[in-house]
């Protein structure tokens, strides 16, 4: 038998069935800050103050977040005098509605939200991704490749890369969007049939930050294409990948609603 | 005459624009190695044009400053590899050079315009604007010749670039990247900044290289400020990076077996990879280990005592794949002889890393100028002569080995201690260089602060020299050897775009 051949069934499975079962393969590591307001103290800012993106800023009537610009530097966490700002493995949070990512003190009604999800039949089983790099640091062009190695094995939950975009249902962007790259990517889209979605994965590709305001980088995919799921991190690790695909497919369901985290 | 803000690290020399050439060239027969080349407008009328070099045998950088308000004369006849850093300087910082040999667009594509140049004193906060254009390249002109356009997106999920290739059946006669799609414009994005917070930016300028960037912009500051950081803290960021170099190899060589088409071999390196990334993860909350590095040390300590142990089956098992691929006739017949980079070409057009030592070039930052606890730990540079895919792979497989040796060495020898050091951010100018060895080759950064803000960062990313090699070894060669040959040089877009 060919020496790697051998080598390969010799070692065995190596991949997880997560989410079904197994292990994520994300043990230790870092999610968006979790915020619990009720510990804040009037008058602080210390986390709106060392916020490198703005994703924390204070407003008139109190603080706002963002976690569309949250690049998970746990800056906010180290600063925070009151713990309010807590370390989290909240790394899952693909939303569909980019307001989603916007903290709100009151949630809207879950019946609401089902009405949205929404998703075309025809898409319901195997998925075919059209990947644009539209300006990334390759940090999640990275983490999209490790899709493909033997742990994450993308393959079994049916979802594969194609190089064209006229194969493809799902448009994968990275990046802000720089100038030169806009073009390309709206062509890539029109080059799609339809029914067509968009997913925007990273920061950079959610809000622009840390990117944005530059003359070279853009302001992420919002007014650019039409989004169907928003997944912010910097970068997503492969298992927040997974779950936003599947959240596409609806099967999974979305965790984040109103910035709050459902474990 | 003016100090420069340098002066406290660096050899300094001022050079006047009319001695340029005439220096460069003692400095050729001297051996020395121009690294980096940069600009700052320290006043709006007074553009200090920056020259870094190293000489052999000795561990402190030469610099040139060259103060100018004229044009300038281009050194890239001279020093080939300087060609970009001058194309750069003319698009992005207003400065013109007479006379150069390469007189295209790089950064700014053609067909696309900014009003002023954004690293210049004219810049007040205008976009890119404009339509893609093709880029100029050289006639070649034969009703057998075929032009390939390939790029800016291309198959699986692959960085940004443009591809020309022109060529007849399956030979290629000319072969042209157009790169900076990805430009990002991070070194103005620096300006203005509070110097302790900018690392965040550092860590995003290329993904796969957060820990060097970030260690690196951290050391340019901290020499800055003169800031002394703690043992523990250098113990911990070598670790930190050579984990960063160990899970770049293993990726290289993953990609490495995809294009000889040995899918077992790749998807070893590539769960191999894996496995360091969650590591990574387990030890610092951080898969890219980003959130880590500060100024005057680290964020916080990491318990990496028991790394040895951690990692004693791994050694054993990414050896062992090592030697597999070794001794995979098929795979290495591929390699040998694919994508020549020679000696004294590697030289001219500014080649590091892995790419240098495998075409002869015995250079490593490490060793040759050291920084944090290297010069406290044991290790050997592999170098080879042949400048093949095959060399590029074997430099990269030895020093895999040798970042394992390094991370156990120094979990071994910690000892409690600070992390951070204390320091207060001083009024007035600095500036300082930082540089590392990062896994791709010579990473350097060149700050000046003024106040504690940023006023012009310099970034050198590995892969912006090694992009222009690249097509050295292409040019002449078949389309068949051209995914291996691109495998074998291990680069990166983002880090060359910025």
């Amino acid at each position: 038998m060919p020496f790697w051949t051998w080598t390969g069934i010799k070692n065995g499975r190596a991949n997880t069935q997560w989410p079904a079962r197994g292990p994520d393969g994300q043990e230790g590591v870092l999610g968006m800050p979790r915020w619990q307001p009720e510990r804040c103290v009037p008058d602080c800012q210390a986390c709106a103050d060392v916020c490198p993106t703005a994703a924390i800023h204070r407003e008139d009537d109190g603080m706002s977040m963002d976690y569309g610009r949250c690049i998970v530097c746990q800056a906010c966490v180290e600063a925070c005098p009151q713990e309010a700002m807590l370390p989290s493995g909240d790394w899952a949070f693909a939303v569909r509605d980019r307001q989603d990512l916007h903290w709100q003190a009151t949630l809207s009604s879950p019946a609401a939200k089902d009405l949205q999800n929404k998703v075309v039949g025809s898409l319901r089983r195997s998925l075919h991704i059209k990947h644009v790099d539209a300006g990334s640091c390759n940090g999640c062009e990275s983490e999209i490749g490790a899709l493909d190695n033997p742990f994450y094995n993308l393959h079994r939950l049916g979802i594969f890369f194609t190089p064209s975009p006229r194969f493809a249902d799902l448009l994968l962007v990275t990046g802000p969007v720089t100038a030169p790259m806009r073009n390309p990517l709206l062509a890539t889209w029109e080059a799609m049939p339809e029914p067509r979605m968009v997913l925007a994965v990273g920061a950079c590709a959610v809000s622009g930050a840390p990117m944005d305001a530059g003359y070279a980088g853009g302001h992420g995919l919002d007014g650019v294409l039409p989004v169907d799921v928003w997944l912010p991190g910097c970068p997503p690790n492969p298992a927040a990948l997974i779950h936003a695909l599947l959240l596409l497919l609806e099967r999974q369901p979305q965790r984040v609603e109103g910035g709050h985290y459902a474990d | 005459m003016r100090t420069s803000p340098f002066t406290p690290q660096l050899e300094v020399h001022e050079i006047t624009a009319d001695a340029l050439e005439s220096r460069a060239q003692d400095c050729l027969q001297q051996g020395m190695r121009f690294l980096m080349a940069w600009h700052d407008w320290e006043e709006d009328d007074v553009c200090v044009l920056r020259y870094l070099l190293s000489r052999p045998g000795n561990p402190q950088f030469l610099l040139w400053e060259l103060r100018a308000s004229q044009q300038i004369p281009s050194l890239a006849k001279l020093v080939p590899l300087l060609g970009w850093y001058e194309r750069e300087m003319q698009e992005l910082g207003g400065v013109e050079f007479l006379d150069h040999p390469e007189p295209y667009p790089l950064v700014i594509h053609e067909g696309y315009q900014l009003a002023a140049a954004p690293l210049g004193p004219q810049y007040s906060g205008e976009s890119i604007t404009g339509a893609y254009a093709s880029p100029t390249m050289p006639e070649i002109a034969n009703d057998q010749v075929q032009d390939l356009y390939w790029g800016p997106v291309r198959a699986d999920f692959v960085e940004t670039g443009e591809f020309h290739f022109s060529y007849i059946g399956e030979a290629i006669l000319h072969y042209h990247p157009r790169l900076f799609y990805k430009h990002r414009g991070l070194e103005k994005r620096f300006q203005g900044m509070s110097a302790e917070s900018a690392v965040f930016l550092a860590e995003r300028v290329s993904g796969v290289g957060s820990a060097c960037h970030a260690l690196t912009y951290c050391q340019a500051v901290e020499a800055a400020w003169g800031i002394e950081v703690p043992w523990r803290a250098q113990l911990l960021r070598v670790i930190i990076v050579e984990l960063e170099r160990l899970y770049n190899h293993l990726h290289f060589f993953g990609l490495l077996a995809k294009t000889t088409t040995l899918k077992v071999g790749s998807a070893t390196g590539l769960l191999l990879e894996e496995r360091v990334k969650q590591l990574n993860g387990k030890l610092t909350g951080s898969r890219f280990l980003r959130g880590l590095f500060c100024v005057g040390g680290l964020r916080r300590d990491l318990a990496a005592e028991h790394l040895d142990g951690d990692l004693e089956t791994f050694i054993y098992e990414a050896d062992a794949y090592l030697q597999d691929l070794h001794d995979t006739a098929t795979h290495l017949d591929r390699l040998m002889g694919t994508g020549v980079l020679p000696k004294q070409a590697a030289f001219d057009q500014g080649a590091t890393g892995p790419v240098a030592r495998a075409s002869g070039l015995d250079r490593d930052l490490r060793r040759d100028h050291p920084y944090a606890a290297y010069h406290k730990l044991r290790f050997n540079v592999p170098v080879r002569e042949k400048g093949d895919a095959m060399a590029r792979a074997e430099v990269r497989a030895e020093s895999l080995r040798e970042a394992l040796a390094l991370i156990v060495q120094a979990a071994g020898r910690l000892k409690p201690g600070p992390v951070r050091a204390d320091f207060a951010i001083p009024d007035g100018e600095q500036a300082g260089l930082g540089w590392a060895e990062s896994p791709r080759g010579s990473l350097l950064y060149a700050v000046r602060i003024r106040a504690g803000k940023l006023q012009r960062v310099k970034i050198k990313s590995p892969s912006f020299s090694n992009w222009r090699v690249f097509p050295l070894t292409v040019h002449d060669t078949n389309l068949m050897d051209y995914a291996i040959n691109e495998a074998s040089f291990g680069l990166t877009i983002a880090g060359c775009d910025r």
